[in-house]
């Protein structure tokens, strides 16, 4: 598969259509595996790291669930085009930095994307929408089942899978969920929860992983430790975590409509507004803004068939996307203004917020009118 | 100059540290510094910043080798790093990481997957157990027959062993 046909499909996961799809836009899991007596690629010198991609790639791409596979070595790639990867979280920023000795092998739907010599001589990832954790797990299990039959992983029996850096090994397993919590955000709620998930050893997370800013209103949420736990166990804690901040975000989302309707609609009109009218807009505004309009979908004021066309600007938004998409180079002032220009284009047909459509449920708390409490 | 620890940010804090007549750098952006609470820059390893802070000494505490004897991989190295050189470094600085990962980790054992490779070694192992130990009562009792035969088992299971390694 070419990278052309790669950019013109969105990959499966961004449809939207998993379970708990308002909350959770995606799951992903993955495996971190190394060969025994190989030096880590962070250790080895490039003519090991490139042996070890001999070894490793042609068993990925034999694998049946990698039938014409997206398979490139990483120096083979341009800066945009890993970047592109980045952006769809199909490699890590620390691989897209990779060169010599690296390479990136996924599937067509672009659910399973395995990347040899990252900081891991194998990290293997598979991606769902929604909350389908166990779902994303079941297929990178078999996967890893599979290769392990070909090639001699690390494998200690005291402490499990061998990694390069101690906070993995074990089971190698980082099982991560991409929440959207606007209702949280708005509410000034999310660090409160944001607190009592690291306390009990999950890490929340911004858009692309460790160190970065939460953009759009979107955060990761992943398992902290690695080992003493069993997978399937891992996997359980987080869901459960995870299935109190979706009912967490949907009550804050009620009480707003309930109790501060006129900031709520306010927020969605300007994000309407300024997403139609601008003509320049920096990713992080455009990121934000659509955060608003998604939240919009969901309670009823924009009609449920307009869902995909904000999700693929998420993506399509992005710097790099801006930039494949352009086919040129440009600078932060072209991209802004181009992007602008992208968004108004894709919501030309887009009604106006329509508040009367909103599904109100029964009061949460409270006995007062919600208007007259503003 | 991109940050060490995000790589995504430029940095702005730059770190520099002699260990060991060793000079460290570390080059952090603002967020990160801030972060990982980098105020102090006395007496500061990139170990530390990637696994908390103390992770360094732990290692270097546990009295384990210096040196990885199979990829060359040092203590100095790892708390540059915060990464190890290769799956025998859990060997090599075992038990000074051991603490380390008691800290990190909700135990001290893996009790997840066990690849297949594993299982059949420890099945085998547990069989080999089971045959050295009526070898001995057979011995015992002077029954140098079953010895024999039990002898000649042992044996080949241990190729098999060697094997599956």
């Amino acid at each position: 598969m070419k990278f052309q046909n790669l950019m013109a499909s969105t990959g499966e996961w961004l449809r939207g259509e998993g379970p708990h799809h308002q909350v959770v836009v995606s799951s992903r899991v993955r495996l971190a595996r190394n060969l025994r007596n190989r030096a880590f690629p962070g250790w080895a010198k490039k003519a090991e790291r490139t042996l070890i991609l001999e070894l490793i790639k042609p068993r990925v791409e034999e694998l049946p669930e990698m039938q014409e596979p997206f398979s490139e070595l990483l120096q083979d790639l341009s800066a945009l085009e890993k970047q592109v990867l980045v952006e769809r979280h199909l490699i890590s920023r620390e691989h897209a930095a990779k060169s010599a000795g690296s390479a990136i092998i996924m599937n067509r739907k672009q659910t399973l994307s395995v990347m040899v010599n990252e900081e891991d001589h194998l990290r293997m990832q598979s991606i769902r929408s929604g909350l389908q954790l166990r779902q994303a797990f079941k297929l990178v299990d078999k996967v890893d089942s599979a290769l392990e039959a070909k090639l001699d992983f690390a494998y200690d029996a005291k402490l499990g899978y061998l990694t390069a850096c101690p906070t993995n090994v074990g089971t190698g397993m980082r099982a991560s969920a991409m929440l959207h919590l606007p209702g949280l955000v708005l509410s000034e709620l999310i660090n409160q929860v944001i607190q009592a998930v690291n306390k009990i050893g999950l890490a929340v997370r911004g858009l692309y992983g460790e160190g970065t800013e939460a953009m759009g209103n979107l955060f990761q949420i992943s398992n902290q430790t690695t080992l003493g736990e069993k997978e399937d166990e891992i996997i359980s804690r987080l869901n459960k975590v995870i299935e109190t901040i979706i009912e967490k975000e949907q009550d804050a989302r009620q009480v707003l409509v309930q109790k501060r309707p006129n900031t709520l609609w306010d927020q969605i009109g300007r994000a309407y507004g300024l997403l139609t009218y601008a003509h320049a807009m920096t990713s992080k505004e455009a990121l934000n803004l659509l955060s608003v309009v998604k939240l919009g979908i969901d309670l009823g004021a924009f009609p449920e068939d307009k869902r995909l066309a904000i999700d693929q600007l998420f993506i399509e938004t992005q710097p790099a996307h801006l930039q494949k998409s352009t086919q040129q180079k440009l600078n932060a002032e072209e991209r802004d203004h181009f992007r602008a220009q992208i968004i108004r284009e894709r919501l030309k047909s887009f009604p106006k917020p329509d508040i009367s459509k909103v599904a109100r449920e029964p009061e949460v708390t409270g006995n007062s009118e919600p208007e007259k409490n503003e | 100059m991109l940050c060490d620890v995000c790589k995504c940010n430029d940095a702005a804090v730059f770190l520099t540290q002699i260990v060991d007549g060793k000079m460290q750098k570390v080059n952090l952006c603002e967020g990160c510094s801030k972060e990982k609470g980098v105020q102090d820059p006395t007496g500061f390893a990139l170990a530390d910043l990637l696994l908390g802070i103390g992770a360094a000494e732990e290692i270097e505490k546990g009295g384990s080798s210096t040196r990885c004897p199979v990829c060359g991989f040092t203590q100095a190295d790892f708390k540059k790093t915060g990464r190890l050189g290769c799956s025998s470094c859990y060997v090599a600085f075992g038990e000074g990481l051991n603490s380390l990962l008691k800290a990190m980790h909700k135990g001290t054992a893996h009790v997840g997957k066990l690849p297949a490779r594993a299982q059949k070694s420890l099945a085998l192992s547990d069989r080999m157990k089971t045959l050295t130990e009526n070898l001995r009562k057979a011995v015992q009792e002077e029954n140098y027959e079953t010895a024999a035969a039990l002898r000649d088992e042992i044996k080949q299971l241990e190729s098999q062993l060697t094997e599956s390694k």
